[in-house]
């Protein structure tokens, strides 16, 4: 609780008056309020509605389009490409991010690499992409999966090395082997770390296809807003980004509830939750 | 100069309500030093943060020299136990000490004058560029009372202050706090669940009884000053009043209190 | 862990970069295939195109683009996240429309940008800005409402004023959480950099990178990665040392508190 909040409630109970607007109006209120601003903004042309048409507009077309298969169509390609580059990725950090991250010369050796490669924006290899796998569904796959490689390596890095160094010790004096280790200790305490990189990874993964689709074209809702774009379908541009909008919250609430379910008894990884590398 | 006027706390509302604090009447005079002394989870904490306005109480009122205490009083100090959250990491000891200067406005030669004095009060000149994480828990307590004692209060509330140093520490603190209790002439008020500090360092002990939490006695502590950890403690009375508080905690709601003189003979006489 | 591992781990963490980094140049240099010139050829044409032939026309643009996107998200997001983060009405009703604009991802924003600004440096500078802002903007509301309640009753017992108390205990107490939202809000504003100028532009690395694909210059594709590569690690490292800098007192606090 806030100081300020509980100076302000003080007030409040002693002038004998309780807040006009509950809590759980609130969001609607202001959700409500920023779509009647824009509405506003653009009805009186203070915004041009040329290039920003009234809100409404954006929801009638956004309706009309629900009912068609090119909607859908791309949603899925675009789930596709983020789907197979999340899932390929995984594949592979997880298990390299196990291994490494609980040898400590292995570690030591490729940490230099690792803190080199991982800062490089992954988009700068979308030339590279474009000329090896050409425009298609690979070269969107292999970007988000690059992408994600890094943000899933690291955390599942972060996890194999936050062991509770007392715990191994514990289960070493009993007796277990160095696999029984990896089984019974390890990976338990990593868990939540590589929950919570898989969230951040998803993220990336989604942000990478999309990506793809707009700059180099691969078909998907990126490639759909800059044809609508391009076509000076407007309304449509609009609905396409407020879909794509959805579809990244939709995912990212997904995650975060399975993430929450994973890690509910673990403390330390509810500070820098957001932090979200890409 | 502080009054707790027919003073309750109730957390919540309805079936879920719990109270904090049922009914407190105390008060307590210039200059003196009073401990507030009770079990484990008999609403001091709460207790301490109605008398400092963080809190504002259910009923009844807190009045500072007649006037009452709505919000954290100019003329008031606190301490808190966890020294070592209530101290700033990010600033140096002198700057946690000036900090709450800021409020006064004053001269900036006349707030150092006022940090150094507080500092030296505590001795720890010789750390006032250090951070607080670089000293030991002791000495960062030693720094949330100078810092305390530089805002000049004329009544200086203590929450468990010493409850988190160990023993030998613990006992430097005590001695240390009454003698810049001496050299400031401020009034304290020392919430503690330990009963040999409170009878060692207090003028008046306030005993209170739990659930929900009222003031079972007050009592005078007529120990000769100054007090001395070896002396004071093996004086007879010490030993007779430090019995009568601990029976005092002890004994249930309704029951009558024992006299006092009759249990200082039990505990005086030689076995 | 034993003196001689210590060592061998000191030794390996030279040797085994340094050794990729070998195998890389020999593969490099003995395979045909057009695509992956010797790595020899990608850093002679780096010299000859970054040092510094197209640095004040295509580097420092870009530059200049990141920094202001960048530097406007961490003003904005640390001054509403502080508002917001000692809200909780506030927090309440701004939670959905926050939670929809960051998922939006990024690249879909571009064709917004175009059409509402158009394609010039403050579309560029409104994207970066609008992306990095996010992370800071959260990370700092957390912080701001997460500040140690028994600093924030000593603030109130010493009648810390408003602005005292915003600027010199809640901004300090919610730095660490600022600085990882900001650490990430720079990794994010290169790549925006990268994707803008991409779409929209006429200089700039990102345009420069994809240029030299679409013309088959496939050394200078590979040195404009290598230089975005070098870009990323010294911006990452960069933010890591001013951290290191102004949180000095957080990670003595940190240690001294773990023992």
């Amino acid at each position: 609780m806030t100081s300020t909040a509980a100076r302000l409630r003080g007030r409040r109970a002693r002038s004998g008056r309780r807040p006009r607007v509950p809590d759980w109006a609130l969001p609607w209120l202001s959700v409500l309020g920023v779509l009647a601003l824009f509405e506003f903004l653009s009805r009186t042309e203070i915004i041009s509605s040329d290039s920003f048409p009234p809100v409404s507009q954006m929801l009638a077309t956004l309706w009309d389009h629900l009912g068609t298969s090119a909607l859908w169509e791309a949603i899925g390609q675009t789930l596709e490409g983020w789907a197979l580059g999340l899932g390929i990725a995984a594949a592979l950090a997880i298990p390299i991010g196990i291994v490494v991250g609980s040898s400590f010369l292995m570690y030591r050796s490729l940490r230099g690499i690792i803190e080199f490669l991982r800062p490089i924006p992954s988009v700068a290899l979308i030339p590279l992409a474009i000329l090896i796998y050409g425009s298609g569904l690979e070269s969107k796959v292999f970007l988000a999966a690059f992408a994600s490689f890094w943000v899933l390596l690291v955390q599942t890095l972060y996890g194999v090395q936050d062991v509770d160094p007392v715990a191994t010790d514990t289960a070493r004096s009993f007796g277990f082997s160095r696999i029984q280790r990896l089984w019974r200790v390890t990976l338990p305490s990593a868990v939540p770390y590589i929950a919570t990189g898989v969230r951040m990874a998803s993220t990336v993964a989604l942000i990478l296809s999309v990506t793809a689709e707009l700059v180099i074209g691969s078909p998907g809702l990126g490639r759909a807003i800059n044809i609508a774009r391009s076509g000076g379908n407007v309304e449509l541009m609009y609905a396409l980004i407020i879909v794509t909008g959805l579809l990244g919250w939709f995912l990212n609430e997904i995650f975060a509830r399975a993430e929450r379910r994973v890690l509910h008894w673990h403390p330390s990884q509810r500070s820098g939750r957001r932090t979200e590398p890409a | 100069m502080l009054q707790v006027d027919h003073l309750k706390k109730t957390y919540g509302a309805g079936d879920d309500a719990v109270e904090a604090i049922g009914d407190l009447f105390f008060e307590v005079g210039e200059k003196e030093f009073v401990c507030v002394v009770g079990p484990s989870g008999c609403g001091k904490t709460t207790l301490l943060k109605c008398m400092s306005g963080l809190l504002p109480p259910t009923a009844g009122e807190v009045r500072l020299r007649d006037e009452r205490v709505d919000g954290p009083p100019e003329k008031m100090a606190l301490v808190f136990q966890e020294y070592s959250r209530s101290l700033f990491p990010w600033m140096t000891v002198r700057q946690n000490v000036a900090f709450p200067l800021r409020r006064k406005r004053l001269p900036k030669a006349e707030a150092g004058e006022l940090v150094e004095h507080a500092v030296r009060s505590v001795d720890l000149t010789r750390f006032l560029d250090r951070y607080p994480w670089e000293l030991s828990g002791g000495m960062q307590q030693r720094v949330a009372i100078a810092r305390a004692l530089a805002y000049q209060p004329e009544i200086l509330l203590m929450d468990e202050p010493f409850a988190s140093v160990d023993a030998q520490t613990r006992a430097d603190l005590e001695d240390l706090i009454l003698e810049v209790r001496r050299e400031y002439g401020v009034t304290v008020v020392f919430v503690t669940h330990d009963i040999d500090e409170s009878v060692y360092l207090s003028d008046r002990i306030v005993v209170l009884r739990p659930s929900p939490t009222e003031v079972q006695e007050v009592l005078d502590v007529d120990l000769p000053e100054p007090r001395d950890q070896v002396e004071t403690k093996e004086l007879p009375e010490f030993a007779s009043l430090r019995a009568y508080v601990y029976r005092s905690i002890k004994r249930k709601q309704g029951e009558a209190p024992a006299q006092r003189e009759a249990a200082s003979a039990a505990e005086s006489t030689p076995a | 862990m034993t003196r001689r591992t210590r060592l061998l781990a000191a030794a390996l963490e030279v040797i085994v970069p340094l050794a990729a980094l070998a195998v890389l140049w020999v593969w490099s240099a003995n395979q045909s295939s057009y695509y992956y010139p010797p790595l020899s050829d990608v850093l002679s044409t780096f010299n000859d195109t970054w040092i510094f032939e197209r640095f004040g026309s295509d580097v420092v643009p870009s530059l200049l683009r990141m920094a202001a996107g960048f530097s406007i998200a961490v003003v904005l997001g640390v001054a509403f996240g502080l508002v917001l983060g000692r809200s909780r009405r506030a927090r309440i009703g701004a939670t959905p429309i926050i939670e929809f604009l960051r998922a939006i991802p990024p690249p879909a924003l571009l064709p917004f940008g175009i059409l509402v600004i158009g394609v010039g440096n403050s579309m560029k500078v409104f994207i970066i800005a609008f992306v990095c802002v996010w992370p800071v903007l959260l990370n700092t509301i957390d912080g701001a409402a997460g500040v140690d309640p028994t600093l924030e009753d000593t603030t109130r017992v010493y009648g810390i004023g408003r602005r005292d108390s915003l600027l010199r205990v809640i901004l300090p107490a919610a730095g660490p959480q600022i600085f990882a939202g900001v650490r990430t809000a720079v990794s994010l504003a290169l790549i925006l950099m990268v994707i803008s100028e991409m779409v929209a532009s006429t200089n700039g690395i990102g345009y420069f990178v994809l240029q030299a694909q679409r013309s088959f210059a496939i050394p200078e594709m590979w040195s404009g990665i290598l230089l975005l590569g070098i870009l990323g690690y010294l911006l990452n490292g960069a933010v890591v040392l001013v951290e290191r800098r102004v949180l000095r007192w957080h990670r003595g606090a940190r240690a001294s508190a773990l023992g």
